[in-house]
């Protein structure tokens, strides 16, 4: 991503210009959470909105479970401190600890994936079925989407953290940083969507 | 992600491109060949919606549909409005003078992040393409650029998905950009250079980009649920189904309508630029255009009902969504106001550019009229959906934003290419593109008063002739670009040398060769503190480089 590298001027004269600007992936990645948020935002406010407008018939009205999302909710949060410490194990050039933290993150997204699908194959509606469920599964399938998409960056950092003069390591460690700041992303959204789907 | 570049002589961006030509159709870096692919890739697509607007005017000059079949009709309408707004006006006005221009002005050597610009600009063909295609494989969507369920949902579904592929591919594109844009101007500015010392340009950008971030990702997202009822038979907005067509009205407004100012308020923003060099005087009011600017981007996000005021709205919403939309008269007005007296007192040069700027200034003020009438209720109700907003929204983004792109390629034509224009055609430009505008759009009006409704092939007969004075104004549209073209290209060939600065301007872009060299600058990049110093001491205005002498050695 660093185009703008240094540019040195050939005339020995002259001093070398630093033209090179900080890295500013990490304000770039936070604008593009900004977007993405705004996209659940759109959904939320959808789904609010079709509770509030098209009430269900009484028959079709479902109690969702709370024991397997609750548990869902509770990988996830604690997916995301698990992240934190391999964060913390990289600064100090704990690699080989780093990577345990990250392979625990992986799997407890990865955990989350699973009993999310569960939580699906044991839930008495369908895509189809009626407005409610639609939304349902288009809310939580767009953020075990995101979920996927986190999973698989945490193990390609995992990957790339691999050797101590690999592409991860204590002075480059944008790529686990940004997976780091888009995980506590997806858990935020997690919450926020289980507070709104399954609580109220 | 980061390769650390090994620290040579030749500067890296140098050996990733080829040279020529051939650059413009390669996965260029360089933040000036990417605006300008984005701004000649605009034209094509600008001059395939203009002769769907042609099919669509000849259609309408005898009240009976017999030049092309009605659902033909439909599709021609909703390929002309979509690719107008996607592929013409927003990648131009943001895309094109952004990233050929905000580098420039905030003393970078290029934008934040060069290779998301390049992706971003390389999503806009294919989704272009793939719109056009669909039209000659299964029949283009039908349902005008607004997409509206239930039609959306019962019209033919292969153009319908192909057409909200598209308009994802490039509201992607749009967001990357925002962002590279948003990112670019916060951080990348030259040391020492205050936002408050920006070019306007840069301000309308950075409020541009932020309601690209906010707005765009939740049409994307009404899309998608758009597309499950189509393709699933979920019942998102399907209301046999149980499902609100309302709903997908609030999100799609709540992007579509700040994408009216996505696509205006870059365009005040090079309005702004163009008048100073050419009146040789000061900005008016260059910190009232700043927070003008920042006030319609807050109300931009809070108006979009009011293209909703007969989808059954609740009172208190039609009252809170009239007042919000009274106000934003308010900062455009305070920006029109600045323009005039930009204008006032100045050594104005009646050139191409300063004509297009005007004949802007003109038009977007009858079409912000027109806005305000619209924004009350009662009113709207008596012309909704009819030829009234037709002609608004001609007034506000062609009377508007195209004139500036005009404007705009006739001011940076010589940055771009080291050519002169010829002058006396680009006013002949002026002259007619001008009277066949009013002409094609100002009788609409009265159409839409009277009660013809838009998006039909067939009408009234006691409209004929209006209709006619009306596709008579679009025939000169259509020839108005006969000139420019000729102009464009007979300039880029045999066109005077135009040196570094034939306006005598003072921002940055001026201050290098033309055009510009690889990274911008020779040496360092120049401080510009005082972008619209005209007419005041020399000394006091023009470019204070941190070491002149090392510029002088550079150059």
């Amino acid at each position: 991503m660093t185009t703008l590298a240094p540019t040195e001027q050939s005339s020995e004269k002259q001093i070398t210009h630093k033209s090179e600007h900080g890295d500013y992936r990490l304000l770039g990645l936070i604008t593009f959470l900004v977007a993405d948020g705004m996209t659940f935002a759109g959904f939320f406010a959808a789904y609010l909105t079709f509770k509030a407008a098209n009430p269900l018939l009484p028959d079709a009205i479902y109690e969702l479970e709370l024991p397997l999302p609750t548990l869902n909710t509770f990988l996830l949060l604690v997916s995301s401190a698990t992240f934190h410490r391999a964060g913390q194990a990289l600064k100090l050039d704990k690699t080989k600890l780093c990577r345990r933290w990250l392979l625990l993150t992986a799997s407890l997204g990865i955990a989350f994936l699973v009993s999310q699908m569960v939580e699906y194959f044991t839930l008495p509606f369908g895509l189809t079925d009626n407005l409610y469920a639609s939304t349902f599964y288009a809310l939580t399938g767009f953020h075990g989407l995101h979920v996927t998409l986190g999973a698989i960056m945490i193990l390609i950092v995992w990957w790339q953290a691999r050797s101590p003069d690999g592409r991860v390591t204590s002075k480059n460690n944008f790529p686990l940083e940004a997976a780091e700041l888009y995980w506590h992303f997806v858990d935020g959204i997690w919450v926020i969507l289980f507070i709104i789907l399954y609580l109220l | 992600m980061t390769i650390t570049v090994p620290q040579t002589n030749k500067q890296p961006s140098e050996k990733l491109q080829p040279t020529g030509w051939l650059r413009y159709l390669s996965f260029s870096l360089d933040h000036k060949v990417i605006g300008i692919q984005y701004l000649i890739c605009g034209f094509i697509f600008y001059l395939i919606g203009g002769a769907l607007a042609s099919a669509i005017r000849i259609e309408l000059t005898s009240p009976v549909s017999d030049f092309m079949a009605r659902d033909v009709y439909n599709q021609v309408l909703t390929l002309h409005g979509t690719i107008m707004i996607f592929l013409w006006i927003v990648p131009v006005v943001n895309g094109a003078f952004g990233n050929y221009l905000i580098p420039f002005y905030v003393g970078a050597r290029d934008m934040a992040f060069p290779r998301l610009n390049a992706v971003a600009f390389w999503l806009i063909p294919p989704a272009g393409l793939m719109l056009i295609t669909s039209y000659f494989i299964n029949g283009a969507a039908q349902s005008g650029w607004t997409a509206y369920p239930p039609l959306s949902i019962t019209t033919p579904a292969a153009g319908q998905i192909i057409w909200i592929i598209s308009v994802l591919l490039l509201g992607g594109s749009s967001i990357f950009g925002g962002i590279n844009f948003i990112v670019t101007i916060l951080k990348l500015r030259r040391p020492g250079l205050q936002l408050m010392q920006l070019p306007m340009y840069c301000w309308a950008m950075l409020g541009t980009s932020i309601l690209v971030v906010l707005s765009t990702p939740v049409l994307a997202g009404t899309l998608i649920l758009l597309s499950f009822d189509i393709v699933a038979h979920t019942g998102f907005f399907n209301p046999a189904l149980g499902g609100n067509v309302i709903v997908y009205q609030h999100l799609f407004w709540f992007y579509s309508h700040p994408a009216v100012y996505i696509m205006v308020l870059p365009a005040f923003g090079l309005v702004s630029e163009i008048l100073p060099v050419h009146c040789r005087k000061p900005l008016f009011g260059y910190t009232t255009m700043v927070y003008s600017i920042m006030a319609i981007v807050v109300l931009g996000l809070v108006v979009w009902a009011h293209h909703m005021f007969t989808s059954g709205t609740p009172p208190w919403m039609r009252l809170f969504f009239t007042i919000a939309t009274s106000f934003i008269a308010v900062p455009t007005g305070i920006k029109f106001f600045n323009w005039v007296a930009t204008l006032w007192g100045g050594r104005i040069s009646l050139n191409s550019a300063v004509l297009f700027s005007c004949g802007f200034i003109i038009n977007f003020v009858l079409g912000g009229i027109t806005g305000i009438a619209l924004a009350q209720v009662p009113f709207d109700i008596h012309v909704h959906d009819t030829y009234f907003v037709v002609a608004h929204f001609h007034y506000v983004v062609y009377g508007g934003s195209v004139f500036v792109i005009f404007s705009s390629i006739y001011h940076w034509y010589p940055k771009f290419t080291g050519k002169m224009l010829n002058e006396n055609l680009g006013r002949f430009h002026f002259l007619i593109t001008f009277i066949g505008f009013n002409l094609c759009f100002g009788p609409q009006h009265w159409l839409g008063m009277n009660g013809m409704p838009r998006r039909v092939a067939e009408y009234d007969p006691q409209f004929t002739f209006v209709n006619q004075l009306s596709s008579v104004g679009a025939l000169l549209m259509a020839l108005s670009t006969l000139p420019f073209l000729w102009n464009i290209f007979q300039s880029a060939l045999k066109g005077p040398i135009a040196g570094d600065n034939p306006w005598q301007g003072l921002t940055p872009e001026w201050l290098t060769s033309s055009p510009p060299p690889v990274e911008n600058w020779k040496g360092e990049a120049p401080l510009v503190s005082k972008p619209y110093g005209y007419g005041v001491n020399k000394e006091e205005s023009t470019m204070e480089s941190v070491d002149d002498a090392q510029g002088d050695n550079n150059s």
